[in-house]
């Protein structure tokens, strides 16, 4: 066992696919020698060769048709989209042509590409790198969409994903790449996609998040702790497939739940998660499920961002009110 | 001294722009113009490039009445183009991939898509979609450009597998403006991977026409700027055609890189069978001037001449597309109803995800009643 960052785990994951699995291909822009704008791929290049691991002009839309071409030949490509809020130069090859490959060709074509992002703000970066988008790709019959919270789950899910023979989207959130380490096996293991983690047990409320916002959860969780709230966090990991069991057993055990997104309000995960649960488990609530989001604006100004982004605070208090409800 | 090293580079386009003059072999009156260039074919492969062309003319018109009588869905008329699309796909080999555009249809039809599948994409069915294996071609794309970058990604993948295989695409003169079309050009360029690309410059993106696309005197001069070989070719010229896509295709699989060749030529119908109206866009006057030009005429003039060629083959070939076409229609009346069951457990190659569990039982149940 290594202590690693979020970012390591995520290098590590890719390493041992590469390693393992000869199909596998990581191309982006700067992802070779350079080894990725945030080291995501440092070092891969130099141990399996320029074949393998390889910097692509600088065209998001050119790299999606080229992961999906590659696809088509027997590989399994896991291109880097350098920031997600990128992501709409490409989302045609996402959404019209990877998410749609097997549907499209009555399953006889598959794609089974992971594309890997980093989002998510609080780092002052310029405009369209930090949006959290996630949303846009939950819409899209045919993709997965995996947030890991935690450097331990980036790696086993991100092996996951790569396996998977379904094109998915790796959303990694910029400010856990390097905010703590923790023990990350050196071997390759999967984490199942679609399966929720239960981030700590109670029996008053029920707190879904997932990204950076399971940590400000569990800070809120902290604090509730202390004035004699039982509060149960659930990572969801996946967004899309929803982990629906996990998320319906916690809300009929604790009879109250909120859910907590970075994204801004309108649509959304979070306001999915709150319609699969008064659809399945209405008769089980003492309260309204109440969202935790950022305001409906585009994303903020760098300066902004301290007081537009979610935090443990808004956790406490929207969790305050579905208690006292 | 100052004055003759000052660069010009309005000079330079004009210069590039002279360069590109129509490459043609066959001209209007079946006449070889370009001993030199003649490709080697022989006399079968000539009368079956000459069949194949034929065969296409008539199951372009049998699908514009299938589709007027209402038994073809989407059809996007194909007749003028068969130089550019039949020549072209002549040169190719079984194991080459083909990403095509949505008017071509004929191409992945005579690279082993049964006429039967071709029908049931045209009403709109997934199993006109599922390729027999063995047979590498997509369905036609309907994003414009789309395939273009696709096409860069088999042809690098085909390199990394080192095979001996060639990735071609189509689009037309309107998608040569597109984003993806230079960056599918630019890719397989950087990369040096085997891909064919082709503009079909039929003259009108729907009614758009090509000089709105474009103030340069050719589409291929785009190709430049990716640093390819790039072609200019007369696309109703089936000796043309077949000899620079034959050449781009030795080009690729020997490891000189993609080509972009522009076919010029003409669909003497509407866009598409869903309402177009050329009349709106084109003068009869231009139809005729490249009715004049067509690739049947001039290629029947030519194997006639050869002894090749004469009426009573025509008619057989007239005779046997009509019996096939009329066999494969029947065949794709006889595909199942589409279930929603079927389009859910299509949608993942993997496990399906709960949401779809739960709807394909629920629709199973309605399916059972």
């Amino acid at each position: 066992m290594a202590q690693m960052t979020m970012i390591q785990a995520i290098t590590d994951a890719l390493r041992c696919e590469l390693r393992d699995d000869e199909n596998v291909l990581v191309f982006g822009e700067d992802v070779g020698v350079n080894g990725g704008v945030f080291r995501a791929t440092d070092g891969l290049q130099k141990e399996f060769g320029e074949e393998r691991v390889f910097d692509t002009p600088l065209a998001e839309s050119g790299i999606g048709g080229l992961a999906i071409g590659l696809s088509l030949t027997g590989f399994r490509p896991v291109p880097e989209i350098q920031f997600f809020g990128f992501v709409y130069e490409v989302m045609d090859s996402i959404s019209g042509q990877l998410a749609r490959m097997s549907y499209r060709s009555g399953g006889v074509y598959n794609a089974p590409v992971t594309i890997r992002s980093p989002f998510g703000g609080g780092v002052h970066t310029p405009e369209m790198h930090s949006d959290s988008l996630e949303g846009l790709m939950a819409q899209q019959p045919g993709l997965k969409v995996v947030i890991p919270s935690t450097p331990y789950d980036a790696k086993g899910l991100l092996i996951s994903s790569i396996r998977d023979n379904d094109p998915v989207i790796f959303l990694e959130h910029l400010k856990l790449y390097r905010s703590f380490r923790e023990e990350v096996p050196e071997e390759s293991y999967t984490i199942p996609l679609g399966k929720a983690d239960v981030k700590r047990e109670g029996t008053d409320l029920t707190i879904i998040a997932y990204g950076l916002m399971v940590h400000e959860s569990l800070k809120a969780a902290e604090e509730l702790e202390k004035e004699g709230h039982s509060v149960e966090v659930i990572d969801l990991r996946t967004i899309q497939p929803l982990d629906i069991e996990t998320i319906i057993a916690s809300v009929e055990k604790t009879n109250r739940a909120i859910v907590v997104q970075e994204a801004q309000k309108q649509a959304g995960i979070a306001a999915n998660v709150v319609a699969e649960i008064t659809e399945r488990a209405i008769l089980s609530l003492e309260a309204p499920v109440l969202r935790v989001a950022a305001p409906d604006t585009v994303y903020p100004f760098p300066q902004a961002e301290g007081v537009w982004l979610p935090t443990h605070k808004d956790v406490y208090e929207t969790a305050k009110k579905v208690l006292t409800f | 001294m100052a004055e003759n090293n000052k660069f010009d580079p309005k000079a330079l386009v004009e210069e590039i722009e002279s360069k590109f003059e129509l490459f043609q072999i066959l001209n209007e009156e079946g006449e070889i113009v370009n001993e030199a260039e003649v490709p080697e074919l022989s006399d079968e492969q000539l009368v079956e490039l000459m069949t194949r062309m034929v065969y296409t003319r008539v199951l372009d018109q049998r699908s514009i009445s299938l589709n007027r009588q209402g038994r073809l869905g989407f059809y996007a008329p194909t007749a003028g183009q068969e130089a550019s699309q039949i020549a072209s796909h002549f040169a190719l080999e079984k194991q080459d991939w083909i990403l095509p555009g949505y008017r071509d249809v004929p191409q992945i039809f005579w690279h082993g898509l049964p006429l039967a599948k071709a029908f049931l994409f045209s009403r709109g069915h997934f199993a006109g979609n599922q390729a027999p294996e063995g047979v590498n071609v997509l369905s036609p794309q309907i994003i414009i450009g789309a395939q273009y970058i696709q096409t860069a990604g088999v042809a690098l993948g085909l390199k990394k597998r080192k095979v001996d295989a060639v990735a071609v695409t189509y689009t037309g003169d309107g998608g040569s403006s597109q984003g993806d079309f230079y960056e599918g050009i630019t890719f397989a360029g950087a990369q040096q991977s085997p891909a064919i690309f082709f503009i079909q410059n039929n003259q009108f993106a729907i009614s758009t026409p090509r000089k709105v696309q474009s103030v340069g005197k050719t589409l291929a001069q785009k190709g430049i700027a990716a640093g390819i070989p790039s072609v200019y070719v007369d696309g109703m010229d089936p000796l043309a055609v077949y000899k620079v896509t034959k050449d781009a295709r030795d080009r690729a699989v020997a490891g000189g890189g993609p080509t972009l060749i522009e076919t010029v030529c003409y669909r003497y119908g509407p866009h598409t069978m869903a309402g177009d109206d050329p009349t709106r866009y084109r003068t009869t006057d231009t139809d005729n001037e490249w009715v004049a030009k067509d690739p049947l005429v001039r290629f029947r003039k030519y194997l006639e001449a050869k002894g090749l060629w004469d009426e009573a083959k025509e008619e057989a070939v007239i005779e046997r597309a009509k019996e096939e076409i009329k066999e494969a229609i029947k065949e794709a009346d006889k595909a199942p109803k589409q279930k929603v069951s079927e389009l859910i457990q299509n949608m993942h190659r993997g496990e399906l995800p709960y949401n779809l569990k739960e709807q394909l039982d629920i629709y199973l149940a309605k399916e059972s009643k």
